[in-house]
């Protein structure tokens, strides 16, 4: 009656298995240049935004992947790249060993579809407001064609409803009876339907209160025991990710500038962005920790400063990062971080980093 | 529209969706408004009416037989010399005012409703494509809906009109004339219906359910059609309401202009018409009662528009 | 001392076709002055209405339908429209959510600054226009002089609503209310708007009104919180009493659903069952009982005042002096 079965608990940890996402160089440009005769007239040149710069990143099954950042790091456009929505303009995207964006040939491409699935941040847009919410959790199930037969489609639309903490009567009803919480909870028993490995969760309780925020991440995360799934979560606020997370990538205008199991990120953070992302988390704990003063504002995505992009609010900022972007180099086992500060602090007999040029 | 499951097929469904309607804010609003239940049941009525021709009018004007030249030009019965047959008089040929009136708007709703779906049925479609993959396919479109729009709705009918008895020629026109108009009016209005498809289907095709839905493959046509169709229609209906009253009145202009139905079968323009050239002499009855029901038809008519307008409109809610 | 702003009983209506819905339910409170209240609460919970009511621009049918507002004194809440009118910028300053669109977009920033100092102070021109020179440098906007002529796209979110309290400020308020001022903001910009709002406050003595469902933002910036569910006040005090000791179960239930930094995914966040009610549906008796997990027969039918504890104010029947004692030490 119900779908295929999925990966038993016992496979899910073993050291030794491919990651079952790996991002490779995944870049995005849009081109937001006026039209030709509007560029011949105004003498004003081609402009190009690059939202996502060369990102890697790979995701073991089982784990949770956070992707921090604010708005323009391009965390969004990731997330529609990885499920197969944009395509990007360079770059490899490779799911269960399968790469989604040149793979042609359309049996197995339709086989890793359904095993990938996003859940959306807005609870209002996300679920169609004309059709009932049977229907809505039922159509991957319809789409690729994993069940047979209404009844036995409704029974597993109850069972999903369930499983999400519904009832199954709620099947007939319409979206707008429903709370923003309780949508959300009708999502994720859609993304539930088509029986996924990987599940991109993008802010999926930005916008949600507090004590109903609760209640969807512990649901998440019970589902991920039971279920053995994977998810790419993505947010911007670092409590959650702290609470969620198994490794974190922090990106900062289109470019991952660290990368750590989040334990080791939260009590060693390395790059000058994370910790001042850290810092201007309010201190609800009211432990009066120490913070260093904030500097800046996030700039304007389509022209950022030249070399790494962070250097106008860097403390730790010399002339080298004006003019050259540093890459991601190992810190210790797991930790990676894109600073030429840091990276030189790392190799003795080279200049002292905290000297300000 | 919405995809039901086995329980919505139950007898209890109809009764709750009643019980759901008459809930609802639209029908609070409805209530709420004596000019709007007016406007409807004034609609209805002369609807009801039209359908209803062959059994409530007192005579049948298009048969022939019927008429006798010399009952022509009765005036209506309150007046001196008017006769219980005929309650609002009779025109130039013995015809029945008042049974005209309930034939003509027969023709006249007819040819209105038609053109109305017609053009709802080129200009959805083309807005939702031109609003759902832009591009190419979204200039063109719309280009060839400026182009439209610099004609006037009555030019463009007859145009079409002329272009269509050329073709056909005097005798066979008459075989075709219905088509022909609701073809010509039809093809003035769509433009509306394509541009505010597109506007909202721009609105809805950012919104992350349709993103969901392109997520599990649906192919682009399956997602307008049964995603975003259902969510664009409220305007639609709108604008088919005073469509309809606007189609109304150019066929009226047509058939008043002589280029619309044959004389043989009048609608309320053609009334109008022929009762202008006897307005003068006196015999004012055969111009009067035909345009205050075409008044009359068009104003419910718009104002039953204006109201559902609002009541769709979320914001004002 | 008089507080510069006294709700007392404060109720607010909203007529509506299934009947009249008592969006705010005899809601008490004092400002100082100078002091930052913060007032909390989750979707629904009636905070912005507080602070639209106070200020007099609560959107039809909703109306003021009980209790008195007082400020520095003198009433307001029964005031005709003109004189509402004039103590909204000068006496009572605002700031919104979303600095998009508190702005006119087709307006200079300078234009919109002399605007408002013009309209409450009758000074000259050019002196109005070095007032508002001088706001935006007090506000953190470098090269004022020139980001006068400068149009509201032009700047970042986090300068636009600088721009924004620049123009709450301008006429000099007594109270400042801001409505959720860093929601639409990116994180590291948020600290600095709320430091900003702090201390310009502080240096010229003006009280906040802070309306955030940010517990965070509240811990970092408030002097004392009330938390308000359902339209009515839960429990009042001083900041950290609520944040570290709270005394009223949703207060605690809502802290400990907060992730911190602290804790990782180890642990399971703390959840409250079931969501807050509508206005259409709330319980008898505490609004709170249905998902309170100490929740007695008593609780079902009447509705707890307001009563004093150890530290903050709650109302909770918990803390009725005549039942044996509460749990000291807050509700865990």
């Amino acid at each position: 009656m119900s779908g295929p079965v999925l990966a038993p608990q016992t496979e899910r940890r073993a050291p030794s298995e491919a990651p079952l996402v790996r991002i490779e160089g995944l870049t995005r440009i849009f081109d937001l240049s006026k039209r030709w005769l509007n560029r011949v007239l105004e003498g004003s040149g081609r402009v190009t935004l690059t939202a996502v710069d060369h990102a890697d990143f790979a995701i073991g099954r089982g784990e949770t992947f956070a992707l921090v950042g604010e708005s323009g790091s391009g965390k969004s456009t990731i997330a529609k790249m990885v499920v197969g929505l944009l395509p990007p303009s360079a770059g490899r995207v490779t799911i269960g060993g399968v790469d989604i964006w040149r793979e042609r040939d359309a049996e197995t491409l339709r086989h890793i579809r359904h095993r990938i699935q996003m859940i959306f941040q807005d609870p209002y847009a996300s679920l169609n407001p004309r059709w009932r919410v049977g229907s809505i959790v039922a159509e991957p199930i319809k789409a690729f064609g994993l069940i047979s037969g209404r009844q036995a489609r409704e029974a597993r639309v109850g069972e999903l409803l369930s499983l999400v903490g519904l009832d199954p009567r709620d099947a007939r009803k319409f979206p707008h009876e429903f709370s923003g919480g309780q949508r959300q909870r009708i999502a994720i028993a859609r993304a539930l339907a088509s029986n996924p490995d990987f599940i991109v969760c993008d802010e999926p309780t930005s916008a949600l209160d507090v004590s109903v925020q609760a209640q969807v991440l512990n649901l998440l995360r019970d589902l991920q025991e039971r279920l053995g799934l994977t998810y790419l979560f993505i947010s911007h606020n670092l409590a959650v990710v702290r609470h969620v997370a198994t490794r974190v990538g922090v990106l900062y205008l289109g470019r991952l500038v660290e990368e750590a199991p989040a334990q080791v990120l939260f009590a060693d953070p390395r790059h000058p962005y994370t910790r001042m992302l850290l810092d201007s988390v309010p201190d609800i704990d009211m432990t009066g920790r120490e913070r260093v003063p904030i500097a800046g504002e996030n700039p304007n995505p389509i022209s950022p400063p030249p070399g790494c992009h962070f250097h106008p609010r860097c403390p730790l900022a010399f002339d080298r990062c004006r003019v050259e972007a540093p890459l991601l180099e190992p810190v210790s086992a797991g930790h990676a971080v894109a600073c030429h500060a840091v990276s030189t602090a790392q190799r003795p007999g080279r200049l002292d980093p905290t000297m300000s040029a | 529209m919405s995809e039901g499951t086995a329980s919505s097929r139950m007898p209890g469904a109809a009764k709750s969706a009643l019980r759901r309607f008459l809930d609802s804010d639209m029908f609070y609003s409805f209530i709420g408004s004596p000019v709007t239940i007016v406007s409807a049941i004034v609609t209805l009525l002369l609807i009801g009416a039209a359908l209803a021709a062959p059994l409530i009018a007192p005579h049948n004007p298009f048969d022939p037989a019927s008429l006798s030249i010399s009952d022509s030009l009765l005036p209506p019965v309150w007046s001196h010399d008017g006769v219980s047959d005929y309650l609002l008089g009779t025109d130039d040929q013995g015809r029945d005012v008042l049974s005209t009136i309930i034939y003509g708007m027969r023709i006249s709703l007819s040819v209105g409703f038609a053109s109305v779906v017609l053009a709802m049925a080129i200009g959805v479609p083309l807005g939702l494509i031109a609003g759902y993959f832009g591009g190419t396919a979204d200039a063109l479109i719309m280009r060839v809906a400026d182009v439209q729009l610099t004609f006037p709705a009555i030019l463009t009918a007859l145009l079409i009109d002329g272009i269509a008895r050329g073709i056909a020629g005097p005798q066979a026109y008459n075989d075709v004339v219905f088509p022909v108009l609701v073809i010509s009016i039809g093809l003035s209005f769509w433009v509306q219906y394509a541009r505010t498809v597109r506007g909202s289907v721009l609105v809805e095709a950012n919104k992350e359910y349709v993103l969901a839905a392109r997520l599990i493959g649906l192919r682009p046509v399956a997602i307008l059609f049964r995603h975003i169709l259902p969510n664009v229609l409220g305007p639609v209906l709108v604008i088919a309401t005073i469509n309809l009253a606007l189609a109304v009145i150019t066929e009226a202009t047509l058939s008043f202009l002589g280029v619309g139905v044959p004389p043989t079968q009048p609608s309320l323009g053609t009334l109008i018409r022929i009762g202008n050239d006897y307005l003068f002499s006196g015999e004012w009855w055969i111009t009067a009662f035909p345009g205050i029901t075409l008044a009359v038809l068009v104003l419910a008519v718009n104002l039953l528009g204006d109201w559902l307008r609002d009541a769709l409109n979320p914001k004002l809610r | 001392m008089t507080a510069t702003l006294s709700v007392r009983n404060l109720r607010v209506e909203i007529p509506t076709r299934q009947g009249v819905l008592t969006a705010i339910d005899d809601l008490s409170f004092d400002i100082a002055p100078g002091e930052v209240l913060g007032v909390v609460g989750e979707s629904g919970a009636g905070k912005s209405i507080t602070g639209a009511a106070i200020i007099g621009l609560l959107e039809p049918p909703g109306r003021v339908a009980g209790g008195e507002i007082t400020l520095a004194g003198e009433r307001i809440d029964n005031l005709p429209p003109a004189q509402i009118r004039r103590l909204r910028g000068k006496r009572i300053g605002m700031i919104f959510q979303d600095p998009l669109t508190s702005l006119d977009p087709l307006y200079r920033i300078g234009d919109q600054l002399i605007e408002t100092i013009l309209t409450h102070e009758s000074i000259s021109a050019s002196a109005a226009r070095d007032k508002a020179e001088r706001l935006l440098e007090e506000v953190g906007i470098a090269a004022a002089g020139q980001r006068l002529a400068a149009y509201p796209h032009q700047f970042s979110g986090g300068m636009r609503q600088r721009v924004v309290i620049a123009l709450a400020l301008a006429a000099d308020p007594a109270l400042v209310i801001a409505d959720e001022p860093t929601t639409a903001l990116d994180v590291s910009v948020q600290a600095q708007i709320i430091a900003l709002i702090k201390r310009l406050c502080r240096e010229r003595g003006a009280s906040v009104m802070l309306i955030t469902h940010d517990m965070g933002v509240i811990a970092e910036t408030a002097d004392r919180v009330c938390v308000l569910y359902a339209g009515r006040l839960a429990e009042l005090g001083a900041v950290r009493d609520v944040v570290k000791k709270p005394q009223h179960p949703y207060t605690a239930g809502l802290m400990a659903a907060i992730p911190s930094l602290i804790d990782d995914r180890g642990t399971r966040l703390a959840q409250i069952p079931g969501a807050m009610p509508r206005l259409e549906a709330i319980p008898e008796g505490c609004a709170f009982h249905p998902r309170c997990r100490y929740a007695f027969a008593r609780c079902v039918a009447e509705r707890p005042p307001l009563y004093k504890t150890v530290s903050s104010d709650a109302a909770c029947f918990l803390h009725d002096p005549q039942r044996a004692a509460a749990p000291a030490g807050g509700i865990a």
